[in-house]
């Protein structure tokens, strides 16, 4: 019996867990995949947003501007790679201006600090690769990047490290309202918790309809992306958003914290909560917008192409509710709910404490994690201290990005734990770079079946049924 | 202060070291990547190699062991499980492994020997999902000849580059169903001995002007939509075809591994993707020199270790104090040529130019001009972009030339 079980290991769920984990209570993330950050979390823009979009007096305007005020410190405590590089919103014409001008009262108004309205001149001081038929901008410095699935990685572990559960693979088909709680069903298996906490994504709309809600609906909204190598990453230091028209926002063009450049999203309503498909229609929108943004675009330094699909509610706004006893709503974050994330963790707390939930904080809460990425940012001096210790971190396995067999199984062995391929290159960056894991991905399959003890055979991509390989060839195994 | 540090120890590199023992250096150290020496060649385990260099036919990883075996018996000194972080144009090296974590070397002369590596799909684009099942050729052939593993069972082929065929027939041979090879050309890539062993010989067929326009499949690959392409290489949408396979390996082209290459700042060729070099495989930092597939993709083994001897050789000149020719003639190409190795010689002794063309043609002649003036003329009864050819230019003939520039002429 759990206190609090969450539902949904996204970045929502991840924030409202590890906020939970600074209590002396028994909480319980469970997700239906085979990681954490699977959904909407993987794939966006990894913008943290400023605030100057939401309607004044949203939720989102709320917990946008909030989160924007609290997401460095609690990268900083996650060991996460923040960067406050400041976002540009670039016009074109007249009309462009105008949007501009609202935007910036709009943002005034949300609380936004430092907004600039800007034009050619300073412009181009801030940014000299902007596109030559920009006439104006606004610029807001506290605009931000950071790595969405990294962020959830680290969150999740925090909340790990400070006591909390991960149950992977555990799909709630059904909610049993109890005496003192819920049961949460899944095949043979459940989990009872007294308060249950839906962030369940592009599914949340199911969850709450289990629990009896049927308020809200979820609609999967389609947003391709286009990722560039490294070279390029220094061609904008700003992330670049269009003036937004009836159309949407566009196209932004971004530098990643990791140093590529990522372009996108495109933005269609679709059916299927699973069709994370890219298409060619999509990427030639990316490119012929994505031109317009910035002087040149090297796109045959695309490494990588790929689809997210946003939870995007009908009402307009985030839906954080409580629709029964114990149970909690935090649906249709679509952006920004990444910069929301921490903001509405805290809320979420605070609607358990008037719900009547005792939350008493632990003594020991450790609000620090190692950076995934400890080692690669080592001088050479600790970094050879760390091999003398561990010789594994003397073997680089992932030649592109100069990954080591020891980080690899850090991956492997650190909360929450990879156990299968994608996972590993989501914590280490493994299979990343320019030859996509070509090289590499046959030692790293061998390092995971080793670590889980399961058969070379057995390993997957990313859970399911994703196998890597069939079965032993006719030869048999290396010897 | 090593005398010769060689980054790499596949063909090109052992080749390369043992050449430079044999003109007399005795300070050399070979890095490579991986737990053994033999590079690439140690995965191909069928035949074909050798036929030039030993007259014989020989599988890839016998073909690596006579050099390995020379480069042992020579007593040259290699790490393996060791690789190189960085190169500064001083040379000086920076590398890792387990035993002595990071450390930095300083080189007298470096011979870089990388090697190449596979375009992966992501430089594609191709719509669709992104299960499981989608492999680069030569990642398949490791899972099989050094994992013991079957990536897949009902298998598409996207490109017809030499690893695709070899892979081709290596996975029929285990049984697998390889049902068809698309390549987006209107000619292959790939050997003409290996279209005939690897496809024809299993009645594989070979989708010409074709290309794979979406993958489908969730968690694993469940098909593919194919189409032939126009002449703008564009798809067609009335060709679309569904073809259902659990696998979709890509022979998409090679790209020689230039990464250290670029942190030295040396001059790269926009075609081969290597340095641009000299006769003596000389880049355009003095005393660095490239061979093998990190200077341009070879067809065949022999040709690399042929290359890396010169390079060595030179290597070892370079270190003795030879000084290098001054007088240097450009090489420049028409379009039909598409580019040449080395891109400048000095007329020093003769030299082998070699070079690839752009399009498949019969009865050419290979023409070769100083400004207005022809000065060699060769004919070749059939070129192909995926053979590789060459042409013997005499020292007497450069010494007296200001530039050379190659055409192919109907």
């Amino acid at each position: 019996m759990y206190k609090v079980a969450i539902i949904g290991a996204g970045v929502i769920g991840a924030m409202i867990a590890r906020e939970l984990s600074k209590y002396d209570i028994g909480v319980c993330i469970l997700e239906k995949e085979n990681d954490v950050a699977m959904g909407t979390t993987r794939a966006n823009s990894a913008i943290v947003h400023a605030g100057f979009d939401a309607i004044p007096g949203s939720l989102k305007a709320r917990f946008n501007v909030r989160g924007s005020n609290l997401m460095e410190k609690v990268a900083g405590e996650l060991g996460v790679k923040y960067k406050k590089n400041g976002s540009l919103v670039i016009g074109f014409n007249d009309s462009d201006r105008a949007v501009l001008q609202e935007l910036f009262e709009r943002g005034n108004r949300n609380g936004v600090k430092d907004l600039e309205l800007i034009c050619g001149e300073r412009l181009r001081e801030i940014e000299p690769n902007i596109s030559k038929s920009a006439i104006c901008a606004l610029y807001a410095p506290t605009g931000a990047i950071i790595c969405p699935y990294e962020l959830t990685i680290a969150a999740v572990g925090n909340a790990m490290d400070n006591g909390a559960d991960l149950k992977l693979g555990y799909e709630v088909e059904k909610i049993k309202k109890t005496a003192c709680g819920y049961e949460l069903i899944s095949g043979e298996k459940k989990i009872c918790a007294e308060y249950v906490i839906n962030a369940a994504g592009l599914h949340s709309d199911k969850i709450a309809a289990m629990a009896g809600d049927t308020s809200f609906t979820i609609t999967p909204r389609r947003g391709e992306y286009i990722l560039l190598d490294k070279e390029c990453g220094n061609l904008i230091r700003k992330t670049v958003f269009r003036t937004p028209s009836e159309m949407g926002k566009g196209i932004l063009v971004t530098p990643t914290v990791d140093g590529n450049l990522l372009l996108g999203p495109t933005s269609e309503n679709i059916d299927d909560k699973e069709d994370r498909s890219t298409t060619a229609e999509g990427f030639s929108k990316i490119i012929g917008e994505a031109r317009g943004n910035i002087k040149e675009i090297p796109l045959n330094k695309a490494i990588t192409s790929f689809c997210g699909l946003r939870a995007v509610g009908n009402t307009g706004d985030f839906i954080i509710n409580s629709p029964a006893c114990g149970f909690i709503n935090v649906a249709g974050i679509e952006s920004p709910g990444l910069t929301s994330a921490p903001a509405i963790a805290e809320y979420v707390v605070e609607m358990l404490r008037d719900m009547g939930a005792d939350l008493i904080e632990k003594k020991d809460f450790n609000p620090h994690r190692k950076p995934m990425h400890y080692f690669r940012e080592a001088s050479i001096e600790e970094k050879n201290e760390i091999i003398k210790k561990d010789r594994a971190f003397g073997k680089i396995i992932c030649r592109c990005e100069e990954v080591t067999e020891g980080e690899i199984l850090e991956a492997l062995r650190t909360n929450p734990k990879a156990r299968d391929l994608d996972g590993v290159k989501r914590r280490t960056r493994a299979q990343m770079g320019r030859c996509q894991g070509g090289f590499c991905s046959p030692h790293i399959v061998r390092l995971i079946a080793r670590e889980l003890g399961i058969k070379y055979e057995e390993v997957t991509k990313s859970g399911g049924e994703s196998k890597i390989n069939l079965r032993k060839t006719k030869g048999g195994e290396r010897i | 202060m090593t005398d010769l540090v060689i980054i790499g120890g596949g063909p090109a590199g052992m080749s390369a070291a043992i050449a430079a023992y044999e003109a007399g250096i005795r300070d050399i150290l070979i890095i490579e990547r991986d737990d053994s020496l033999g590079g690439i060649l140690r995965q191909c385990i069928h035949n074909g190699f050798g036929l030039h260099k030993f007259g014989e036919e020989l599988t890839g990883p016998e073909y690596a062991l006579r050099y390995e075996e020379r480069v042992r018996k020579l007593n040259i000194p290699f790490k393996t499980d060791t690789m190189v972080l960085d190169i500064t144009p001083d040379k000086v090296i920076t590398a890792t492994n387990s035993d002595e974590g990071i450390f930095k070397i300083e080189a007298k002369a470096i011979i870089l020997a990388m090697g190449c590596r596979e375009r992966p799909k992501g430089a594609l684009n191709i719509p669709g999902t992104r299960p499981s099942g989608i492999y680069s050729a030569g990642t398949a052939q490791k899972y099989v000849n050094m994992e013991g593993y079957m990536p897949g069972e009902e298998i598409v082929i996207l490109g017809s580059g030499d690893i695709g065929l070899i892979m081709a027939r290596r996975m029929t041979l285990e049984g697998a169903k390889v049902k068809l090879v698309c390549e987006l050309m209107p000619y292959s890539s790939g050997l003409a001995r290996n279209i005939e062993q690897c496809l024809n010989d299993f009645d594989i067929p070979l989708k010409l002007s074709h290309t794979v326009v979406e993958i489908h499949g969730k968690d694993r690959v469940e098909g593919v939509t194919i189409a032939r392409v126009d002449d703008n290489k564009k798809p067609i949408k009335e060709t679309y075809e569904y073809i259902p396979c659990d696998t979709l390996l890509l022979s998409v082209g090679l790209i020689p591994e230039n990464e250290l290459t670029k942190k030295l700042g040396i001059k790269l060729n926009n075609i081969t993707g290597g340095a641009e070099v000299d006769e003596n495989r000389e880049t355009s930092l003095p005393g660095v020199f490239a061979c093998g597939n990190v200077l341009h993709v070879h067809d065949l083994v022999d040709f690399v270790s042929e290359e890396a001897e010169t390079a060595g050789r030179a290597a070892a000149e370079y270190i003795n104090g030879v000084k290098a020719s001054e007088n240097i003639v450009e090489i420049t190409t028409d379009g039909n040529i598409r580019y040449t190795v080395p891109q400048r010689i000095s007329g020093k002794n003769d030299v082998n130019v070699f070079f690839r063309v752009g399009k498949a043609a019969r009865n050419v002649k290979i023409n070769i001009y100083d400004g207005e003036k022809p000065i060699l003329s060769k004919k070749k009864v059939r070129v192909a972009p995926g053979e590789m050819e060459s042409i013997a230019i005499s020292a007497d003939i450069v010494s007296r030339a200001k530039s050379l520039h190659f055409c192919m002429e109907e």
